[in-house]
């Protein structure tokens, strides 16, 4: 049994518990994954005949020189750089802090983490009275400390910082969890040593932690380039079904969204699928490689 | 010594200041709900109003359908998350225990689910789904989350883990490989089955955007489709639309106060994976 040739009624006989899975799969992710290349290069297409005509590259075309995909892509950008980095470093910053306090660390872990596990849409509704400028908890802070009320979800100039404060906040308890663990999975014995041999506690920190928790490091990086790079809901609560003033808040998704369901503009929309499609496969193959190559568990 | 302690207070207070930062939110979402429209916008806002109208919460409730749209979540959740777990669990044993032919090119094939943006698929599924009359329907909601690829990969690596003596002594009993399945490995995997079913209920109950696209009919709404458009409803009564904020998100946290153990084990061990 053990050492047998495989069989085809072996291979019949797993096929029939793969099934399920094969076919739910092929169905919404295979076959849509090719649709969508291939509505991408068609110039015109018909909804109800699904049948679409002539191909070429227009549709990227149209993507290249439309400066509302330009506004998208470069708010995607600005919306992963101003998340990213900043996410890293305070989830960081908050882990240490709570492995120095054993004792209240579950209680603490579990406050940080209750707004991942909450719905985007309703407690950005949360958030769209917080940021509210007339009646807004956070201007009346502003006002305590002399600053001048800001318009967070009325003046374009805010748009990316609102929806980056928010976002922070949001997903800032799954990297707290994970460099928690990585955190734990670093010997003791090594801070020991370091410190008989007088390492000081910030020396012990950059040449102890940093580079041992430097593959979750880089992994939660991906993780939450990933995940900020399809920013959407929080735009269309905080807008009311807009990208925000002047479009201040337009990001890919947004532009995917708009163009699909409002235009029902089948084409452009696949190219701009496409589009978020090869920046996310670039992030995964990093992901992977790294994965592979400087990741132990 | 005492600068240490210096340090460890003030420590504690950024943990404290910044946990207070991270509850603030759904604090005043309560304290909120339970004003009425002038006492919200007072300033300076009061923390919490001398008496609280807790019957906002149940007017807010009769100001839309809101009880289908509860309804509506739960089947959806439900539904969805049972089927992927049994789609998933059939897979994962299949990849983990079975030998057949172009096992690890079928792998392959559906490996590549699991980098493609949902986002990406909405066109596709979209067309799909009406061609075939399903809009609108609860078929609609679940059937596209009814596998799912990344809950296979994390089953399986429960299921690798345990060893394949177990299998072929339960083989040598005489026991099919159906029997084995559901009463020795899926038992003895329960708690990652327990922690990938939760993160499942958990996405599926918050999902957003694929049900607000495929249900233009508002019976069919789920929650955070129907929290979404109550401003329509409700216009500015903002103790109304943060009561309706509460609906979605209370049965979650508490989910989480009352499963954290198996919620953090499935996010470190699925987080990491990709």
């Amino acid at each position: 049994m053990i050492n047998q040739k495989i069989s085809w009624k072996q291979t019949l006989h797993a096929l029939l518990y793969l099934a399920p899975m094969m076919i739910l799969l092929s169905i919404f992710f295979l076959y849509p994954i090719i649709s969508t290349f291939i509505l991408s290069v068609f110039k015109k297409y018909n909804f109800y005949t699904n049948a679409g005509q002539g191909i070429g590259f227009d549709n990227f075309a149209y993507l290249w020189h439309d400066p509302m995909f330009h506004q998208a892509v470069k708010n995607t950008f600005i919306f992963v750089l101003g998340v990213v980095p900043a996410s890293i470093i305070i989830s960081l910053g908050i882990a240490l802090l709570l492995n120095r306090f054993s004792k209240v660390r579950g209680f603490f872990q579990t406050l940080y983490f209750l707004p991942y596990v909450t719905s985007t849409v309703a407690i950005a509704m949360v958030w769209t009275w917080i940021y509210h400028s007339d009646y807004g908890v956070l201007n009346f802070i502003l006002k305590l400390f002399h600053l001048p009320p800001v318009g967070w979800l009325t003046d374009p100039h805010y748009t990316m910082l609102t929806l980056i404060i928010f976002s922070i906040w949001k997903n800032l308890g799954l990297n707290i969890i994970l460099f928690l663990v990585a955190l734990n999975s670093v010997p003791k014995q090594y801070y020991l040593s370091a410190s008989i041999d007088g390492a000081t506690p910030w020396q012990q920190f950059t040449n102890i932690t940093v580079p041992l928790i430097s593959p979750t490091t880089f992994l939660l990086t991906i993780n939450a380039m990933i995940a900020s790079f399809k920013v959407f809901d929080q735009i269309y609560v905080f807008y009311h079904n807009t990208a925000g003033p002047n479009n201040s808040g337009m990001t890919i998704v947004y532009y995917l969204y708009q163009k699909f369901y409002v235009e029902n503009n089948y084409t452009v929309a696949s190219a701009a699928g496409v589009v978020l499609f090869v920046i996310i496969l670039l992030a995964t193959i990093l992901q992977n490689y790294v994965s592979k190559h400087y990741v132990h568990y | 010594m005492t600068k240490r302690k210096l340090a460890n207070i003030l420590f504690f207070l950024i943990l404290v200041l910044g946990a207070l930062i991270m509850v603030f939110p759904f604090f005043w979402m309560i304290s909120t709900s339970v004003k009425t429209p002038s006492e919200a916008a007072q300033i300076p806002p009061m923390l919490w109003p001398k008496h609280p109208h807790w019957v906002n919460f149940v007017n807010a409730f009769h100001a839309a359908p809101f009880g289908r749209y509860l309804v509506n979540s739960l089947i959806v959740t439900v539904c969805t998350t049972a089927a992927q777990m049994f789609t998933s669990i059939l897979a994962a044993f299949a990849f983990s225990k079975l030998k057949f032919w172009g096992k690890n090119l079928i792998f392959m094939i559906f490996l590549t689910t699991m980098m493609v943006p949902i986002e990406m698929l909405i066109i596709p599924n979209y067309v799909t789904l009406s061609e075939t009359h399903l809009m609108n329907t609860y078929l609609a909601l679940i059937l596209p989350w009814a596998a799912s690829f990344f809950t296979v990969f994390t089953l399986r690596q429960a299921f690798n883990a345990v060893p394949p003596q177990v299998y072929y002594a339960a083989k040598i009993d005489g026991a099919s490989d159906w029997k084995y399945l559901w009463t020795v490995l899926v038992p003895i995997c329960r708690s990652s089955i327990v922690a990938m079913t939760i993160l499942e209920v958990i996405s599926s109950w918050n999902d957003f955007m694929w049900p607000m696209i495929v249900t233009n009919d508002p019976n069919m709404r789920t929650l955070p489709v129907a929290v979404a458009s109550f401003t329509n409803d409700v216009g500015t009564n903002y103790p109304y639309m943060m009561a309706a904020a509460t609906f979605v998100i209370i049965p979650m946290i508490v989910l989480y106060v009352i499963l954290e153990k198996y919620i953090i084990q499935g996010i470190t061990k699925g987080g990491l994976v990709g």
